[in-house]
């Protein structure tokens, strides 16, 4: 069973700018616009309507009744973006709420107002807070949209209509309570049909003749026999986990204890269906209105709760809960579905697709960032920066093998570094040279290995790389680049040997 | 008489062992490293897993060699098929020359950070996960302390812990199992041939815990290593005074 809440806000746009400027609070005021070159209201304040200026009349009118009257311009879509800020603030109280313009929201609080002690302490608390907010607004909540819509905005004194008593609370409103089109309610009047209960039990086939299906269809939804949906002004993510707090949390152990709680219930369900987390994201609704968030990623699907704690728990630290938080929300980002295999031959199982590794990687990409784990594959180049590349899987497995037909050099500097060399004939090794200010006296040396440069990448000369042995039996690699000869061509040092 | 109080004596230095985290595994027996005599400087004579190694480095050639020294080890503890971390900041290491030490540098998770005191924390995290089976820090300095935090996380995991100890200011005393220092050495071709031959080196074993020092001279032979006699101590010397 549905319940349906319609908060309507008479002034939405004047309490707005009385809120923004406090000078204006209980001032006579109108927010005017210009239709076919005459100025015509489209708000007023409470104070005003109290004096009888109402939208819609033109603003000479209203000059008549209060002369020294404020005048505003209206703002376009005012209205609209007033109603989505309120309505995502009202997602606190349900997930699902939509925007009902012109002046009023609508919440789907099926299943939510328990947590408010009933139906009667959720309206109050909604209306308490937007009134304390600075907003004239009230409630009323019922089976369905249309009848929650006209109990609002025409019978104030009961807003709460029990289960299935729509008919009775519609018979004595107005037809305008049904969100009809005007031309329809004009009819209705002239044949003396001034009450919903005059007309409700006439054959259907009656009313559409004359008032057509729209009209019928309206009514159909009110009384709940027709179904109403809502366009939410938040979609809700397939895998999202709510948590309301009685009482707003602060502390870092009621954090924990909140995130334990979200997460028992979050790996129930995906566990049952088979699917595994790989991007979630903990959002906490704060009392003074604004979001703090953190985000955790991991390399394998999983619904394990201590690893997903624990990946939030690095982060607890960066959740700012400020005068405490109302409500939290668990939402996974990005789902993939678990590979289930038995928990323990897979435990045991070794290499790269280790679970206790993965997890483990997890734990140090929330900490450094993922940025800092690299696992490197060989690449068909010979050019020795280009050999090899990194990549963030952990399951990529490269066709090519590291080729080991040529000694590569242990430790290899990102950039070579030039050296000082006596070499005799061209192209021999030379007999000695100076690195850092210390003379190595070759002793044996291999080579050359000429690398030519990829033209297609990069321009330059080629290198031809020699494995050079000092005295003391440490081994170098170092190239000339170039020709021998040649006016460009030096040496560099470029990687130590084990 | 003498041989069962031998035996008696035997099994009290086994327990002793145990106690100061020297456990003995089931598949023990299968991990041959084939050091040979060097291995004779370890306690129970088996090259101890399960611990941390110290690798003194004073400069960048030493770091070569004793990276090259460690990818042979590697080679063997990697055989389970289980991965390893390298953790290191401004790392120069070349992955592709790991495969000639036997290991498949695809199989190694780098991890490169920027900060210094990030190393100690990720390290420890590593050395406490069960599915490695060695994880490499490159460090400069430790204290006593933090090696000891490190030794009480293998103890549980039983991971092998190495450190890299590149141009380390202070040799204090560290929790370690095995303080090494590898130098390199003139590789030698048979027969006079020219050109550059296997990489050698001269392997210290600076301290053992429950165990002896000493130095050898080892070559890395395709895909094995050759214990040569024990070094000559003035060629330590000799070495020093030229580097």
């Amino acid at each position: 069973m549905k319940r349906y809440v319609s908060i309507w806000f008479p002034n939405l746009l004047t309490d707005w700018f009385a809120i923004r400027k406090p000078e204006l609070k209980d001032q006579v005021f109108v927010f005017t616009t210009i239709v076919h070159g005459k100025v015509m209201i489209t708000a007023s304040s409470k104070q005003a309507e109290l004096q009888g200026i109402f939208s819609g009349s033109s603003l000479s009118d209203a000059k008549v009744i209060v002369p020294d009257i404020q005048v505003f311009d209206d703002q376009l879509n005012l209205a609209t973006k007033l109603l989505t800020r309120i309505g995502k603030w009202a997602i606190r109280f349900s997930p699902i709420v939509a925007i009902d313009l012109p002046s009023g929201l609508i919440i789907d609080a099926s299943g939510c107002t328990h947590l408010w002690k009933g139906e009667k302490g959720y309206l109050a608390t909604i209306l308490k807070r937007l009134q304390e907010a600075g907003y004239h607004c009230s409630a009323a909540i019922s089976d369905t949209i249309g009848t929650s819509w006209a109990i609002v905005r025409y019978r104030n004194n009961a807003p709460i209509i029990e289960p299935n008593q729509q008919y009775n609370a519609l018979v004595n409103l107005p037809p305008r309570a049904l969100r009809i089109e005007e031309a329809v309610i004009q009819r209705l009047y002239k044949l003396g049909l001034d009450k919903i209960g005059k007309f409700i039990q006439m054959p259907r086939s009656v009313l559409r003749r004359r008032f057509g299906e729209a009209f019928l269809l309206k009514l159909a939804q009110a009384l709940g026999t027709a179904e109403e949906s809502i366009q939410p002004l938040v979609v809700i993510p397939p895998y999202e986990e709510r948590l309301p707090c009685l009482e707003p949390l602060r502390t870092r152990t009621a954090i924990e204890v909140a995130i334990k709680m979200l997460l028992e219930s979050f790996c129930a369900r995906l566990s049952s269906e088979g699917m595994g987390v790989r991007q979630a994201s903990l959002k906490g609704y704060r009392l003074d209105g604004k979001i703090t968030q953190i985000q955790i990623g991991t390399n394998q699907a999983t619904h394990k709760i201590a690893h997903l704690y624990q990946l939030f728990d690095l982060k607890i630290a960066a959740i700012e809960p400020a005068l405490g938080i109302e409500l939290f929300t668990l939402t996974a980002t990005k789902v993939e579905p678990v590979l289930i295999h038995q928990e323990k031959l897979w435990y045991g199982k070794p290499g790269l697709t280790n679970q206790n590794l993965a997890q483990l990687l997890d734990r140090l990409a929330g900490k450094i960032g993922h940025q800092a784990i690299h696992r490197y594959l060989p690449q068909a180049h010979y050019w020795p920066e280009r050999s090899l590349r990194a990549t963030v899987s952990l399951e990529e497995q490269s066709a090519s093998q590291w080729q080991s037909a040529n000694p590569r050099p242990m430790e290899m500097l990102p950039r070579p570094q030039s050296i000082q060399v006596t070499a005799p004939v061209p192209d021999y090794p030379p007999m000695n040279f100076r690195y850092q200010d210390e003379l190595h006296i070759v002793k044996k040396a291999d080579g050359p290995e000429r690398i030519e440069r990829e033209w297609w990448m990069e321009k330059g000369e080629n290198r031809d790389y020699y494995v050079l042995e000092d005295q003391n039996g440490q081994r170098y690699w170092v190239f000339r680049l170039g020709h021998y000869n040649q006016e460009k061509s030096g040496w560099f040092i470029h990687g130590f040997f084990a | 008489m003498t041989a069962e109080k031998k035996e008696i004596l035997a099994q009290l230095q086994q327990k002793v062992l145990a106690l100061q985290g020297f456990k003995t595994t089931s598949n023990r027996s299968n991990e041959n490293f084939g050091l040979g005599p060097l291995e004779s400087c370890f306690p129970n004579a088996h090259f101890p897993t399960g611990t941390i190694h110290e690798f003194i480095a004073e400069n960048i050639e030493q770091a070569a060699a004793s990276e090259g020294f460690i990818s042979g080890i590697l080679a063997k503890l990697m055989e389970t098929g289980n991965s390893c971390l390298w953790i290191s900041r401004n790392r120069i290491l070349f992955p592709p020359a790991m495969e000639k030490f036997g290991v498949n540098a695809q199989n190694v998770v780098f991890i490169d950070l920027v900060k210094e005191k990030e190393i100690l924390w990720v390290t420890e995290e590593a050395l406490k996960c069960e599915g490695l089976a060695a994880v490499i820090t490159e460090i400069a300095d430790l204290d006593f302390a933090q090696s000891r935090r490190l030794q009480l996380a293998v103890e549980q995991s039983r991971v092998t812990g190495i450190l890299l100890r590149k141009k380390p200011k202070r040799l204090t005393t560290t929790a370690c199992a095995v303080r090494w220092q590898i130098l390199p050495q003139p590789s030698q071709l048979p027969d006079g041939l020219p050109g550059v031959g296997d990489p050698k080196w001269e392997v210290n074993l600076l301290k053992v815990r429950n165990g002896h020092t000493g130095s050898f001279s080892i070559q890395w032979d395709e895909d094995h290593f050759s214990v040569f006699t024990a070094a000559r101590k003035d060629n330590i010397s000799h070495s020093k005074q030229a580097g």
